[in-house]
């Protein structure tokens, strides 16, 4: 029988087993910094190691990574999160603009902020490198408003609760231990790691965020159930 | 069989690791449920003690009481080491909140690198356990400490015993590593049906006496471990000292290698510190409080090294009286009514006809004042602000405390609380205390529900199934349902009552419900026209999308 000979299939990259995990919570207008504080914070603590020294034939020594609880203050609520100012700076700054989009966005208060890992991938010149996500948090996020104290008050606890529920989430995504970087050497380390803080040292990542339009989601939702409906797909 | 293909060195590596992190594990639990926060320093040259490249503080009584408890054994099948977390009142009655399992079961990974793969895989898995302790229904209690309640742990070594958590206990799984030997699992039961007092009961008015129907269940096991405090300091010294960590832990000096796997370093060595240890409470306040009902908790206590808390124990001949504050690093402990994450509103001034008694309660105690800052606890400030950067922990604020004396000993509370602690009954503090305030109760009168179901919201925002916030079902217990996804385990079977009132309440139809994504035909067509402009201005879009669907 003829052999039929198949093109290698491009080795599997990690954009291909980009993992993507999605939490959403409903939170109050002075709950949004805290909450994404929160798991932000729980997800790096998963995601930084100590930093990294290199030693003389390929062998490194790790540092240690020290914790801190913090206090929500508007949220019946307390996580932990990896002692680093700098980190802390870091994550502080995006909520903050994301909080501030919100806002001033003028919509229903709907957004969703993403934290993504990746590695990147050096390219021969002209060739500028590639970013290479391996795994992406989103967190949906809806602003209410809520009319009075009583209602406030209830809303520390329930909120309090939900983001107990997106801790175990995202420790059982953690769990399942998928995919990781490689170690790298230690010329490729900062392919991996953001080794640009003092005292501890996370994966690359970065974090973006979108504000919904509220017509725009409702009008494409709204579309696609037409669309599938009719083609009864 | 298994053994043979794991090297010799592999074998005693893996042993160590599994050794140290079931103390780690131990250590993390109980200083979750001191009662403070806790906060310890990164640091970018590895120090070599820090087992996990963690800095997790080593309590040595802690230490001690797990290694009696291993006995020098290992977790293995059927041989699972548990962390029991119990809270004792005032008037001794005491209920299991939490029992932290380590268990080992017998699917192996042989495939999987020790010294590399499992040693990181624990790290994570301690990191896992960080979080979860902090947000199981206990750890809101344990902050809450020191004033009606303690919290103590015990740990055991042998079969799990779950008994004691009452009907409908919650599980919740922390993590596993798989190993040459087995897989280790870690995870939390915890009880339920107290949740709803960890949160509303201390602040304001808890509605409903004599829920908790089985917590006068006697012990099971009388000859099991004793129990201890997570945080209670004696007010005497009874003298035990305890092996500092260092005579007896070994070093971890780690070293990976990016080569090849075969060429993997790592080492192991004992080493004796010539330095003593860092200081637990550097960071970790013992709250210096005493309860009247020493005499019941066991003889095994926290002894921190008194110099340096600052408080020595021979300052104090009995056990202190007052309703929490000392402690700096403890803003949550309240006395009266009053918000997490602050300070609460403390009356400067006693209530009227207490002035006498208070003076009658600080006479017995030589030279400790407890109106304001005392020698004893400013310098507990001093040694709290040593603490690294003076970023860790809690504002350092102390809290003046009053003394009110009340009917029952060493029951402390503002006089506008009306008690029923001089009843006889168990658990009485959780009786209703002001009864005016019930109408106000929205856990009575539950308020209507805020916020509606969008039908955009995903699957783990959903709030139907758990039957808590709903509103539906007129019970007068309102369960505050930790239903967390993913969490339920096939080898725990399901309370029945639990299926059975989900059952009752299923979620609604999403397409029966009406929501504000649904429209009325009417507005539906009055938006016509404005769609119609919006799809005219992106139909390139929808092209593309309608290919898509080909």
């Amino acid at each position: 029988p003829r052999r039929t000979h198949h093109r290698a299939p491009p080795a599997a990259t990690p954009a291909m087993n980009c993992r993507a995990e999605v939490l959403e919570v409903s939170v109050e207008g002075r709950q949004v910094e805290e909450a994404m504080l929160a798991v932000l914070h729980t997800v790096l603590l998963h995601r930084s190691t100590g930093k990294f020294h290199y030693k003389k034939e390929g062998t490194y020594s790790i540092g240690t990574v020290g914790t801190q609880d913090v206090d929500c203050d508007f949220i019946d609520f307390a996580y932990v999160r990896v002692s680093s100012e700098e980190l802390d700076r870091a994550l502080r700054k995006a909520v903050g603009e994301f909080k501030d989009a919100l806002r001033s966005s003028g919509s229903d208060g709907m957004g969703q902020i993403s934290l993504e890992f990746y590695q990147k991938k050096k390219s021969r010149w002209p060739f500028s490198d590639e970013c290479i996500p391996w795994e992406l948090w989103t967190i949906k996020v809806n602003v209410v408003n809520l009319a009075n104290e009583q209602e406030r008050q209830i809303c520390r606890e329930k909120v309090g609760e939900k983001l107990c529920e997106k801790i175990i989430n995202i420790v059982e995504v953690m769990n399942r231990h998928e995919y990781l970087p490689k170690m790298p050497t230690q010329s490729e380390v900062d392919n991996v790691f953001d080794t640009s803080l003092k005292d501890v040292q996370p994966y690359l990542y970065k974090i973006s965020y979108q504000i919904t339009d509220s017509l725009g989601t409702s009008v494409t939702t709204t579309m696609r159930r037409l669309i599938k409906d009719t083609l009864a797909l | 069989a298994m053994d043979t293909d794991l090297s010799s060195q592999d074998r005693k590596d893996l042993d160590k690791f599994i050794k140290f992190f079931a103390l780690k594990t131990v250590q993390v639990i109980v200083q979750a449920r001191l009662g403070e926060k806790i906060c310890t320093r990164s640091s970018s040259s590895p120090t070599g003690s820090d087992w996990f490249n963690l800095a997790i503080k080593d309590i040595p009584e802690v230490t001690h009481e797990a290694k009696k408890a291993l006995a020098g054994q290992l977790p293995a099948v059927g041989r699972s080491m548990c962390v029991e977390i119990s809270l004792k009142t005032s008037e001794g009655d005491s209920m299991e909140l939490e029992i932290w399992c380590l268990e080992m079961n017998e699917k192996c990974d042989k495939e999987i690198k020790v010294s590399y793969t499992v040693y990181n895989r624990l790290s994570l898995l301690l990191k896992s356990l960080l979080a979860i302790t902090r947000v199981t229904p206990a750890y809101r209690l344990s902050r809450k400490q020191g004033h009606e309640y303690v919290i103590l742990y015990r740990i055991y070594f042998g079969e799990v015993q779950l008994s004691g958590l009452g009907e409908g206990f919650q599980t919740v799984r922390v993590g596993t590593v798989g190993t040459p030997v087995g897989t280790i699992t870690l995870s939390c039961a915890y009880r339920i049906n107290l949740a709803f007092m960890s949160t509303r009961q201390f602040e304001r008015t808890p509605p409903i006496m004599g829920i908790i129907i089985d917590h006068f269940v006697d012990r099971p096991y009388p000859s099991s471990s004793p129990m201890h405090p997570c945080n209670y300091r004696a007010g005497e010294d009874n003298g035990a000292v305890y092996p500092s960590v260092e005579d007896s832990q070994e070093v971890c000096t780690t070293s990976f290698s990016t080569s090849p796997p075969s060429q993997c370093v790592f080492t192991v060595t004992k080493a004796h510190f010539q330095t003593p240890p860092p200081v637990v409470t550097d960071t970790l306040k013992v709250p210096v409080m005493g309860l009247a009902f020493s005499h019941q908790l066991s003889s095994s206590r926290l002894s921190y090294q008194p110099a340096a808390l600052g408080v020595g124990s021979a300052d104090m001949g009995y056990p202190l009286l007052f309703a929490g504050g000392l402690n700096a690093a403890h803003p949550h402990q309240l006395i009266g009514p009053g918000k997490d994450g602050g300070v609460p509103p403390i009356p400067s001034q006693p209530a009227h006809g207490t002035q006498a008694d208070q003076e009658r309660l600080c006479t017995p105690l030589d030279g400790v004042h407890y109106s304001a800052a005392t020698p004893s606890s400013s310098e507990d400030t001093e040694t709290v602000s040593n603490s690294s950067d003076g970023k860790c922990g809690s504002p350092h604020d102390l809290l003046e405390t009053i003394f009110i004396r009340k009917v029952g000993a060493f029951v402390n509370k503002p006089i506008n609380q009306v008690t029923m602690a001089n009843l006889d009954i168990p658990f009485a503090m959780f009786a209703p205390k002001n009864v005016e305030l019930e109408d106000n109760d929205p856990m009575v009168n539950p308020p209507d529900s805020p916020e509606t179901e969008s039908p955009l919201q995903g699957s783990l925002h959903s709030e139907g199934s758990s039957g808590s916030s709903t509103g539906n079902t007129h019970d007068d217990f309102v369960m505050i349902d930790f239903k967390p996804a993913f969490s339920k385990d096939d080898i725990l079977p399901m309370d029945l009552g639990t299926f059975y009132r989900e059952f009752q309440n299923p979620p609604q139809l999403s397409s029966l419900s009406i929501d504000i994504g649904a429209q009325s035909m009417a507005e539906d067509l009055d938006s016509l026209p404005e769609k119609l402009a919006v799809h005219e201005k992106n139909v390139k879009e929808f092209d593309a999308f309608v290919e898509t669907l080909q």
